[in-house]
């Protein structure tokens, strides 16, 4: 039975392992920093060295990271219902295929940090217009069809970055590879990215229950109440602009927007009034710890952080799966 | 005083899919109390026609009102605290309890940021032990029969109270006991509580002990409605089936034959 009370007691565990994950990320790194330090740092101390690294270096790095996670898993969950696909990613529909032609080639092209977001943000969009407008060309809008043009959608711009690739001077492959494998280091602009964090929620949030029924399937919904075909446009609008933010800043970090939802779901529950805030925050908190173990453990070299989240996620989601088979039986 | 409009009303009602016409010019009204079967041919469009009725679908011409006025003006939510609807079909895309699954029929009844309170949970587990399944509260839907699920959904629909059953097929999956059982059920539900229903089924005797009247479509676009005695003959129904029927009245029951 979901209640309000149980709901509120693991978001308030699930904001405490996001402090926790914070503090990791402050602390940790190729300068190890104690934590009565980073406090300091926080709280006043200006001037140190070691309050530098924290407050200019670690603190928006870790912020972005955290921010982009929780788009990413809220993405995912968004879109799980949308398709009523447990397998569905937030990179399903073709969005980071099309962030991802864009920014390689801004790199291929020489621009800037502000000219590859602005134009993985562009390619990010012109994905999402040719997926919903090819999806919902006679009106009807199944989810298979949907689906269907988003994995076309996501094969032909992989296609692109492929030949993009091969045909780029060998200086500029390593840029393009940690933009593709996902990458924190250029992710400078927390604010803007926990706004559009609140701002998902916020209007997520209202829905939460209509969601569950959408889940139940469209029909079920619609006759229960919802307005299933505005609820639709709404969400795929939604987490497409979210997932458009997310791999603008990052680069496409794989694993975060499938197994974050699926290992909430499992672990509490497949209620979106919980779900989705939960996913958030583990989101969040899953990619800042990729993170800080990319950036400290080979210091002062750097790992692309997608590689960390998928060897974290994915044994942790082995289990998860091998444990929830056995206990059904 | 006037009388009440009826829960459900057709006018000139057209349903029809592409190049095959389901029906045309339907007048149909159902009062509080009454009960409808709608038969017909495999294909003979007998549930698009109620997902027409249910507001899931436009109809090609007319209208449908409920209690007077059309689904448009009423929105979702104010519909969905008259109508109820039961599929015929379900997919479980992810897993849920029984008790989580039946809550969902409460949703109409909640506000936007309401949570399911105390008394929501008991009229779902009224709706539970109503259709035999109340020790399956907490098993995973995914794990249930398709008799189970069928009962599920009935429950799910009771915890809706709405005042107007639409259902598709409500007998499919159940075994003889619960078959009896769960139009038991709605008929107790039009007796005592006011309800109206109207059922696709496939058994003509179920629809001569359980309905009033009889909707037969025959899938040409023509239908024809009337009481239950006069639409359940042997010759009708072997036009509807196009098979010859043998019909057999005994102690008030009908027993149809195939030849």
């Amino acid at each position: 039975m979901p209640t309000r009370h149980r709901a509120l007691a693991i978001l308030a565990l699930l904001t405490g392992a996001s402090l926790g994950s914070m503090l990791l990320a402050l602390a940790v790194g190729s300068m190890h920093i104690p934590v009565g330090d980073v406090f300091n740092a926080l709280f006043g101390g200006e001037g140190s060295l070691s309050g530098d690294v924290v407050a200019h270096l670690r603190l928006p790095r870790a912020l972005a990271g955290f921010a982009c996670g929780g788009l990413l898993a809220l993405s995912g969950a968004l879109l799980q219902v949308l398709l009523r696909n447990p397998l569905a990613d937030p990179y399903i529909l073709g969005i980071s295929g099309g962030a991802g032609v864009g920014a390689i080639l801004a790199i291929l092209l020489g621009l800037g940090v502000a000219g590859i977001n602005g134009a993985s943000f562009v390619g990010a969009l012109a994905a999402m217009v040719v997926v919903f407008g090819l999806a919902h060309g006679d009106g009807s809008w199944t989810q298979t069809r949907l689906l269907l043009t988003g994995v076309i959608v996501a094969a032909g711009c992989g296609a692109l970055v492929a030949l993009i690739l091969s045909i780029a001077p060998d200086h500029k492959l390593h840029g393009m590879l940690f933009w593709l494998m996902g990458d924190l280091s250029q992710a400078t602009n927390p604010k803007l990215v926990l706004g559009v964090l609140a701002a998902v929620l916020f209007v997520a949030m209202p829905f939460a229950r209509e969601l569950n029924l959408l889940a139940r399937g469209p029909d079920m919904a619609q006759a229960l109440g919802v307005q299933v075909g505005s609820l639709r446009r709404g969400v795929y609008i939604v987490a497409s602009l979210a997932t458009a933010v997310a791999v603008t800043q990052t680069g496409s970090i794989g694993f975060i927007g499938l197994i974050v939802p699926h290992l909430v779901r499992l672990a509490v529950g497949n209620d979106q009034r919980l779900l989705l805030p939960a996913s958030a925050l583990a989101g969040g908190s899953l990619l800042v710890v990729a993170d800080t173990l990319a950036r400290s453990l080979i210091a002062p070299q750097q790992l692309p952080v997608g590689v960390l989240t998928a060897l974290i996620g994915v044994p942790v989601f082995l289990f998860l799966l091998a444990r929830d088979s056995r206990l059904r039986r | 005083m006037t009388t009440p409009p009826p829960l459900l009303q057709t006018r000139r009602l057209a349903v029809s899919i592409g190049q095959r016409i389901f029906c045309c010019d339907l007048d149909l009204s159902l009062h509080a109390g009454e009960r409808l079967a709608i038969l017909g041919r495999n294909g003979a469009g007998k549930s698009t026609l109620l997902s027409v009725l249910a507001g899931l679908r436009a109809p090609q011409h007319g209208e449908v009102l409920l209690k007077g006025a059309g689904y448009a003006e009423l929105g979702p939510r104010k519909s969905a605290l008259i109508r109820g609807w039961l599929p015929q079909s379900r997919g479980d895309a992810f897993a849920s309890t029984v008790l989580e699954t039946a809550l969902v029929g409460r949703h109409p009844h909640l506000d936007r940021w309401g949570w399911e309170s105390a008394k929501d949970a008991q009229i779902v587990r009224r709706a539970l032990a109503a259709v035999d399944l109340a020790e399956f509260e907490q098993r995973d839907i995914q794990t249930l029969s398709g008799g189970e699920r069928q009962r599920l959904a009935i429950a799910t629909l009771l915890a809706q109270q709405p005042e107007l059953f639409l259902l598709d097929e409500p007998v499919a999956y159940l075994d003889l006991k619960h078959q009896i059982a769960m139009l038991e059920l709605f008929a107790g539900a039009a007796r005592d509580c006011g309800a109206a229903v109207a059922m696709v089924l496939h058994e003509p005797a179920l629809a001569w002990r359980y309905c009033d009247r009889v909707l037969l479509v025959h899938g040409d676009g023509a239908t024809e409605c009337g009481p239950v005695r006069e639409m359940l003959t042997a010759d009708k129904l072997s036009a509807l089936y196009d098979y010859p029927m043998l019909a057999l009245e005994r102690d008030g029951q009908l027993c149809l034959i195939p030849q």
